[in-house]
C-alpha cells in the first residue's frame, strides 16, 4: 500500500498542518466538495480530495479517521482550519492543481476509489 | 402607521453543536435589548427545539421572536426558513427530519445540541446529528416553506461555503425569494464588482450569530407588523414597507 508520505513526495504537495507525514498507509481515494458525499462515500485511512478548504472539511476528516486530506487549485485552508486539524492530527495538503489532475496521479500511484 | 423594526433574523441557540453555551434564550434577549433590536429569529441548524424558549422568554418584553431553522439543502446551500407561529415551524421540520440522514451526533467533533426552556436551563441533550445536508433541494425547500406560509432567505450567500454563491456560482433565477442574506462583512462596492448580480437583489445583513457578541442590528425594517406577511412587504418594497441596511464604509 502507498504511505502518505510517498504520496506527498510524488505529488510535490505542501503540508499545510502540523501533523508529522508518517508512513501511515493510504487504503484508498475519495474526491467530493459536497460534505454530505463524503460522509457517506470516504473511508477510514482514505485520503480525500476536495477543493473545500473550510473547518468543516477537518470535521468531516476527523469523524471518519481519513489518512488525510489534499485541497485542490490552490485553495488553502484558513488559520482556524489548521488549528483544527492539528488538534485532531489531519494531514491538510495543498495544490495548485485540480482534483481531476491528482486524482489521476493518484491512481498512477496506485491508490484506487471503490470499485 | 408603519413602525420602525430593528432586526437579526439569524440567531442560533445550544441546539446548533458550533453555537457557544451562552446561547440561551434570556442572554439572547438581553444582548437583543442592548443591541436595540426589537425583532429576532431563532435559526439553528435543520432544527427549531429553542424557538419556543426563546419566544416565551420575550413574554412582556418589546422584542418580537420569529421561529424558524437554518435549513441545509441537498446542495449544501444554507437557507433561513422563518415561521409566524411554532405550530407551523414544528410542521416543517417533520418534513427536514424525514429528508435528514438518521445519524448520531458525535459531540466531540461537531459540539453538544442542548434542547432548554426560556431561562436556559437544561431540558434534555438532541441526540440526533442535526448540522447535516437533508435530501431537500433548493425548489424543493422553498415550494414547501410557501406552503406553510412560511418565508425563505438564502444564508450568508457571500461567504466561501454552505452559500449560494459558493456552491452554485449564482442565483438561479427561477429561485422564489425575495431577499439574500450577506455576513456583516459584505462591502457593497466590493462585493458588486466580485458578484455583479447581487446589486438586483434586495440585501439585508444578519449576525448569523454562534456568539452573543456576533449578534448585529443593522437591518431595519419598516412596516406595520413583526410578521412574514410584511417582512415580505418590505422585502419587495411594496405598499411603502422598505427595508433599510447600515453599510460599512470599503478600506
Amino acid at each position: 500500500m502507498t504511505s502518505l508520505k510517498e504520496i506527498v513526495e510524488k505529488l510535490n504537495l505542501e503540508t499545510v498542518s502540523s501533523a508529522e507525514l508518517t508512513d501511515r498507509p493510504v487504503a484508498g481515494g475519495y474526491a467530493a466538495d459536497l460534505l454530505s458525499c463524503v460522509m457517506k462515500g470516504a473511508k477510514k485511512d482514505y485520503l480525500w480530495v476536495t477543493l473545500q478548504a473550510h473547518v468543516n472539511v477537518v470535521a468531516v476528516a476527523s469523524l471518519l479517521n481519513l489518512a488525510g486530506v489534499i485541497i485542490t487549485e490552490g485553495n488553502r485552508p484558513d488559520q482556524e482550519s489548521i488549528a483544527r486539524a492539528d488538534e485532531e492530527k489531519i494531514t491538510l495538503l495543498v495544490t495548485p492543481k485540480t482534483t481531476y489532475t491528482v486524482v489521476g496521479e493518484l491512481t498512477l500511484l496506485g491508490v484506487r476509489g471503490e470499485s | 402607521m408603519l413602525k420602525p423594526f430593528l432586526a437579526d433574523l439569524h440567531v442560533h441557540t445550544v441546539l446548533s453543536g458550533c453555537a457557544e453555551v451562552e446561547m440561551v434564550p434570556p442572554l439572547i434577549l438581553r444582548q437583543a435589548k442592548r443591541l436595540g433590536l426589537n425583532l429576532i429569529a431563532v435559526t439553528d441548524h435543520n432544527a427549531c427545539h429553542n424557538a419556543e424558549a426563546v419566544i416565551q422568554a420575550a413574554e412582556g418584553t418589546d422584542i418580537h421572536v420569529l421561529p424558524g431553522m437554518e435549513l441545509q439543502s441537498k446542495e449544501e446551500v444554507h437557507l433561513l426558513c422563518l415561521f409566524d407561529t411554532v405550530r407551523q415551524c414544528q410542521e416543517w421540520q417533520e418534513e427536514v427530519f424525514r429528508r435528514l440522514p438518521p445519524l448520531g451526533n458525535k459531540e466531540e467533533i461537531f459540539g453538544a445540541q442542548f434542547v432548554v426552556d426560556s431561562v436556559g436551563e437544561w431540558v434534555r441533550t438532541e441526540e440526533r446529528f442535526l448540522a447535516g445536508a437533508t435530501d431537500l433541494g433548493l425548489e424543493e425547500i422553498v415550494a414547501g416553506v410557501h406552503s406553510l406560509e412560511g418565508m425563505v432567505i438564502p444564508a450568508h450567500v457571500d461567504r466561501p461555503s454552505f452559500s449560494l454563491l459558493s456552491n452554485l456560482g449564482w442565483v438561479p433565477e427561477s429561485l422564489k425569494v425575495q431577499a439574500l442574506e450577506v455576513t456583516p462583512r459584505f462591502v457593497p462596492r466590493i462585493g458588486f464588482q466580485k458578484w455583479p448580480q447581487l446589486k438586483a437583489w434586495c440585501l439585508i445583513v444578519n449576525g448569523d450569530a454562534h456568539r452573543l457578541q456576533e449578534m448585529r442590528n443593522r437591518t431595519l425594517f419598516k412596516m406595520d407588523a413583526p410578521v412574514i406577511r410584511e417582512i415580505d412587504l418590505a422585502l419587495k418594497g411594496e405598499q411603502g414597507r422598505r427595508v433599510v441596511v447600515e453599510w460599512p464604509e470599503a478600506h
